[in-house]
């Protein structure tokens, strides 16, 4: 099926951030079986990343303070990228930056590379020069990013949005007038955890990201507003843990899926769900179109 | 290389106030895994609690295809894990991380457990003493320590791979009152000669304050330690970067790059 200009095997992905590098997860499924790889945010230079803990889990999901920990462009370019080039599977590389101009500089450094098919720009990210507010909170700053990686790339652009929004349909409707190819929603809602015992985080930072079946009902709703909103393709993502999660996003409007946590869960989440999808496919062909 | 399988509930005993001996049929892990690895345990099918839950190899049995874990009961998950009946399949992964290194040079061999820490020291001992068949020329020394009596879980078994076992509680109420790092430097002081230490090694696993303390005393003699470190985990395979601890190359995996670290590699604050 083809998305935005990408070649996908099948609606069936896999979210940032969840799959590292392919690398972790080769043993254990077949990667040439997957949507597309996403690969986990790329940032220009190495980032550490957050203090521990930086993970607890919540009532059927989970909080993650990662703190987008990578090694940077370079090393990812040297050493990831011979790796995931290997596989039939398109590869869409995520990244992250502090500035319009990081995020250009790696759309720009990406698109040389003949393995890569798209770019997802995750714009959860804090504007640095900005005073630290996400990207993806305000239209404007979205638009300026987006429009920056536009011009560096003619790659496809999938824009990521963040959920921690009032109304994520202008957020969307801001980074497809400054072009993007695609919308991906939803990254994590931001949330906290107190330690009842100490009064302290649970996190070693004060706040962290919520992913996991918990946030599944906001994104759906998320991606039904997308869907009738803009007139790219939305790809849905939050809490899918099974075909039939995956077929309530495609339900929602989305034209595929990023499975995400799940992956955490079981190693072949995103074959198994593949598989359920195709299933119920099969025994609901109205309630789904799919082409 | 780690699968992810479903194994099958063999024995499943309680064997303490809240701590449980679980033994699995598995001869892929029983012939790979390596003491000081561990498994990601899927407790339940349904979403609540989500992630798996990392436990010790506590028996690694290649030649009847069995695993044992032994595991204590602190909240959701393992308190689910330990209605799982004899019979039914549990969602295993592994044998995951690295274990602990077995250096030939070394002769005598320091393991010290405390709490639930004491579960990967009997896949250990058993390894290095050639499981019953005593080897040459070496010798293994366990202690353990405990809040009490009753949470003194695996001495009897422990006994089995060495006779060399000493207990401490924190109050007093079996073997000696005070704290496992008590017994070690009690050991190294006035049962171990210092021309001895280089031959030494020590091996921990327990509660991070100990595991401090314990690589203090092991930088301090100059002995060889690796310790055994637990983080909050996620996918328990290296994907995430959810479980670090911090090394003097930076943050490094729990579940990947450990959880048995070299002392030496560990930055504590
Ligand atoms: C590599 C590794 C090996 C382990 N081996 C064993 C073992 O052999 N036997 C055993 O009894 N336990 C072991 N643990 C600890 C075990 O994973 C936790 O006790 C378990 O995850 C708690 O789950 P729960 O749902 O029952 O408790 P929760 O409700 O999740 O938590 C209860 C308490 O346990 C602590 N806890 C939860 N998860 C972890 C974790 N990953 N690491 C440390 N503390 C945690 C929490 O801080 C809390 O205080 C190991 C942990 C690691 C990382
Ligand atoms: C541990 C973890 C790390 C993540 N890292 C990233 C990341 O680097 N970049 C990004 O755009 N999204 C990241 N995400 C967000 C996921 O890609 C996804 O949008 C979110 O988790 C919701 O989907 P899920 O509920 O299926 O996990 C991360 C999520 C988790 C749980
Ligand atoms: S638990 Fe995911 S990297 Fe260690």
């Amino acid at each position: 099926m083809e998305l935005a200009g990408i070649e996908l095997k099948n609606p069936v992905m896999v979210a940032s951030g969840t799959f590292g590098w392919g690398r972790e997860y080769a043993d254990y499924l077949d990667l040439n079986k997957l949507g597309a790889i996403v690969t986990k945010s790329i940032t220009l230079l190495p980032r550490e990343g957050n203090p521990p803990p930086r993970i607890v889990e919540t009532p059927s999901g989970m909080l993650n303070s990662i703190g987008l920990q990578n090694e940077g462009l370079d090393y990812f370019l040297k050493e990831d990228l011979p790796f995931l080039a290997k596989f039939a599977t398109p590869l869409i590389v995520n990244i992250a930056g502090e500035s319009a101009e990081e995020y250009a500089e790696l759309a720009k450094r990406l698109s040389r590379e003949t393995a890569v098919k798209g770019i997802e720009v995750n714009i959860s990210c804090p504007n640095v020069k900005k005073g630290g507010m996400a990207f993806g909170v305000d239209a404007g700053l979205t638009k300026e990013v987006i429009a920056a990686v536009k011009k560096a790339t003619s790659q496809p652009i999938i824009a990521k949005l963040t959920p921690n929004v009032t109304d994520i349909t202008v957020i969307g409707q801001a980074a497809v007038d400054a072009g993007a190819d695609a919308l991906s929603a939803i990254n994590t809602l931001v949330g906290m955890a107190i330690d009842i015992e100490t009064g302290g985080s649970r996190l070693g930072t004060l706040t962290g990201g919520l992913s996991g079946p918990a946030i599944k009902p906001v994104a759906v709703r998320m991606v039904y507003e997308l869907a009738r909103a803009v007139n790219v393709p939305v790809i849905g993502i939050g809490g899918i843990m099974s075909g039939g999660d995956a077929a309530e996003f495609l339900l929602a409007g989305a034209q595929a899926v990023e499975v995400g946590t799940a992956n955490f869960v079981d190693t072949a989440a995103p074959l198994r769900i593949l598989a359920e999808l195709n299933d119920h496919v099969h025994r609901h062909p109205r309630a789904l179109n799919l082409s | 290389m780690a699968i992810q399988e479903k194994c099958r509930i063999e024995d499943h005993k309680q064997v303490g106030p809240r701590h449980y001996k679980l033994t699995l049929a598995s001869q892929y892990l029983a012939s790979h895994a390596q003491p000081g690895q561990f498994v990601n345990v899927r407790c339940c099918e349904t979403s609540d609690p989500l992630l798996r839950r990392p436990i010790s190899l506590h028996r690694i049995d290649a030649q009847k295809g069995m695993i044992e874990l032994l595991y204590e009961v602190v909240g959701r998950g393992t308190e689910l894990l330990s209605k799982k009946p004899v019979g039914q399949e549990l969602d295993l992964l592994g044998p995951l991380g690295a274990g602990f290194k077995i250096d030939p040079a070394k002769k005598i061999h320091l393991m010290a457990g405390g709490g639930m820490g004491i579960a990967p020291l009997r896949a250990l001992a058993e390894q290095v003493t050639g499981r019953g068949s005593r080897v040459a020329g070496q010798a293994v020394y366990i202690l353990i320590g405990a809040k009490n009596k009753e949470s003194l879980i695996g001495e009897d078994e422990l006994r089995k791979t060495t006779d060399q076992v000493q207990t401490a509680t924190d109050d007093g109420s079996a073997g000696k009152k005070g704290v496992v790092t008590d017994l070690l430097l009690d050991f190294l002081d006035s049962q171990l000669s210092v021309t001895s230490y280089p031959l030494s090694v020590i091996y921990a696993c327990g509660p991070r304050l100990m595991l401090k303390a314990v690589a203090e005393i092991a930088r301090q003699k100059k002995i060889d330690c690796q310790l055994s470190l637990e983080e909050r985990m996620a996918c328990g395979i290296g994907a995430c970067k959810g479980c670090p601890v911090k090394t003097v190359s930076g943050y490094k995996m729990v579940c990947k790059d450990g959880p048995v670290f070299d002392a030496k590699e560990l930055v504590w604050n």
